[in-house]
């Protein structure tokens, strides 16, 4: 089958490489229809995420027809599924209170110990990311072996296109579980760091869940007028000094929530920032954490900080002290994505929630690379990029 | 790897395999605790100090199945090559509890442990000892416990053993990631998976290349 692999920092290709198959009792073979790429492979793309190798394949939004099953899936051959981007096995102490991406099972046992080393216990299985998540194959391939298949693929109906469901893979659910985590109140403001995907798509949750106002700060005029089309009020960082935008026009109270939808690698011109630039580029491996220290200092006394942007590693300079003496609750992870895909399908049928508004380009497969390039060097416009392994080039 | 690391690797894997408590070890472990380690309620394997001659290593896991089920599929020791990933297998010698187990060796060769059933209390506990003249000494228990509500069971392992090559072959064992604690962890895990899930986890896209990362590791 053809597969986008990663080699190195900037360098991923389509290859052929050996059909999946059924490997575990409860796996399913996924012909894949759809495929996006997502913020969090930029990381990967930008080699700022440990434990990769010459040959992944990547991908961990992606949806499909399944054509094979293993003798313990609940699966048939010809449903349309959405798989969700992390793997859980559904049987551990984890999956039964549905904190699903912290499963215990689903990290083959060898792939456990690195991160249970860095972060004290080890992560659960994820599609498509670095081998200490598992190194499982990823979506954007012809053919994907999922496992656990009874648990985490969602069977979508044949009316709604894929264009509309595919984001209850990763990003609609993950902006949805940040807004959640902001324990958003009615008359809040929420300020969404972020107008990536899963900010815009937070941006909308926060709404949906009944805060009174959203700012939605980024730098792209494009992603800020996204956001502001879906309802937010909008900060421009490189136009405006955001914490002092934040307190005046809450009235110098501060936000009441924060989320942190940046991560890692962050941009900004503060000096911390600059600082953990210099240190990610020479690979002493300082997360860039300029907006969750933006945002702690921002959010008001007894506030709540969501934190859905991905964070590897370590980082200084941060204002513990902020967090203890302001009473800050902050609130992270992986999303759960099961917890909420039922809940959301159904949103997204009712028409309450658009999905579609964010794909600003659709590539077939072979060009892949372009996508990754653009989709990082071009982010006012390219918002969001759909994979298809079935389209023709130059479609 | 050296033939050092893997002679090392197989052996520490039986005694692994051969785990559980330690009559000699705990006896040092408990004289100690009273002479110089104050009490508290910790396990005695997570203390910072050492079992003179006996290396000991323990590990417990939760596992979201009812203690019952787990000792049973424990007890009937065939069971275990199925998750001890450098067990060949487990059969009984004589009738009095012994049993050899046969383990991965260097060069496609095995090693083999006898061992007796020490104490065992239906449904909690399984003790075992290597028998006199043993190539390795070695002592281990496992214990099942009520996990509080609804989390199933806590199964605890704890292994006790003279390392085969002192001091030399534990520092080669653990460059090579063989040491019986990583063993005994790793073994645990896919325990936890096989009796939560029914499986054993693996992110190999096609059977070949899960068996050839089982070799690997073994």
């Amino acid at each position: 089958m053809r597969a986008l692999t990663w080699h190195g920092t900037k360098d991923v290709r389509v290859e052929t490489v050996d059909d999946p198959e059924i490997v575990n009792p409860r796996d399913a073979i996924i012909k894949v229809s759809s495929t996006a790429i997502c913020g969090s492979d930029l990381h990967l793309y930008d080699g700022v995420i440990p434990g990769m190798m010459a040959g992944d394949i990547l991908g961990h939004e992606f949806m499909g027809e399944v054509v094979e099953t293993g003798p313990r899936s609940t699966l048939q051959k010809g449903q349309r599924v959405v798989v969700p981007f992390t793997i859980s096995c559904g049987g551990c102490f984890h999956c039964r209170i549905e904190q699903y991406s912290a499963c215990e099972n689903s990290n083959p046992v060898e792939k456990q110990d690195a991160s249970a080393t860095l972060y004290g216990h080890p992560m659960a299985g994820l599609f498509g990311y670095s081998h200490m998540t598992g190194g499982y194959s990823g979506g954007q391939a012809e053919y994907v072996r999922v496992p656990f298949s009874d648990v985490g693929p969602i069977v979508v109906p044949d009316h709604l296109e894929d264009e509309k469901v595919l984001f209850l893979s990763d990003i609609f659910p993950t902006g949805w579980m940040a807004a959640e985590n902001a324990e958003i109140q009615p008359d809040d403001t929420v300020a969404v760091w972020g107008c990536g995907p899963v900010g815009l798509f937070a941006v909308q949750a926060a709404l949906a869940m009944g805060a009174a106002r959203v700012i939605a700060i980024d730098h792209y005029p494009h992603r800020l007028e996204l956001a502001h089309k879906l309802g937010a009020e909008t900060i421009n960082f490189r136009e405006t000094h955001v914490r002092e935008a934040l307190l005046e026009m809450t009235g110098g109270i501060g936000v009441d929530a924060a989320i942190d939808a940046v991560g890692m690698e962050a941009h900004g011109f503060a000096i911390d920032n600059m600082i953990d630039v210099v240190k990610q580029k020479v690979g002493i491996g300082a997360d860039r954490a300029s907006v969750f220290k933006q945002a702690l200092l921002a959010v008001r006394p007894g506030g709540r900080l969501s934190v859905p942007g991905v964070y590897g590693g370590m980082t200084d300079k941060f204002p513990l002290g902020a967090l203890m003496e302001k009473s800050i609750t902050v609130r992270a992870g992986q999303t759960h994505v099961q917890r909420y895909t039922d809940r959301l399908l159904a949103m997204i049928e009712e028409g309450v929630i658009d999905t579609t508004f964010l794909i600003s380009h659709t590539l077939p497969l072979e060009e892949g690379p372009r996508g990754y390039r653009c989709f990082r060097d071009e982010q006012n416009t390219w918002t969001k990029v759909v994979l298809k392994p079935g389209m023709e080039a130059g479609q | 790897m050296t033939s050092h690391g893997r002679t090392h690797g197989a052996l520490a894997a039986g005694i692994a395999l051969a785990a559980g408590a330690i009559a000699l070890a705990l006896k040092q472990q408990n004289r100690r605790r009273h002479r110089d380690h104050p009490a508290d309620d910790a396990p005695g394997f997570t203390a910072r100090r050492d079992f003179g001659r006996y290396e000991v290593v323990g590990r417990s896991v939760t596992i979201a199945r009812p203690r019952t089920e787990l000792f049973a599929f424990w007890r009937d020791f065939s069971n275990l090559a199925q998750f001890m990933e450098n067990l060949i297998e487990v059969s009984p010698a004589g009738t009095d509890g012994h049993s050899v187990w046969t383990i991965r060796g260097p060069a496609g060769k095995s090693v083999q442990v006898e061992t007796r059933i020490a104490r065992e209390v239906d449904g909690a506990l399984i003790a075992w000892r290597s028998v006199e003249g043993s190539d390795i000494d070695t002592e281990g228990r496992v214990t099942f416990e009520d996990a509080p509500g609804q989390r199933g069971t806590r199964v605890g392992l704890i292994i006790a053993y003279v390392p085969p090559m002192g001091e030399a072959g534990r520092a080669a064992a653990k460059l090579f990631r063989r040491e019986p604690e990583v063993q005994a962890r790793h073994d645990l895990k896919r325990f936890k998976m096989l009796m939560e899930t029914g499986e054993i986890a693996t992110s190999a896209r096609r059977k070949d290349a899960a068996r050839a990362a089982q070799m690997e590791n073994a």
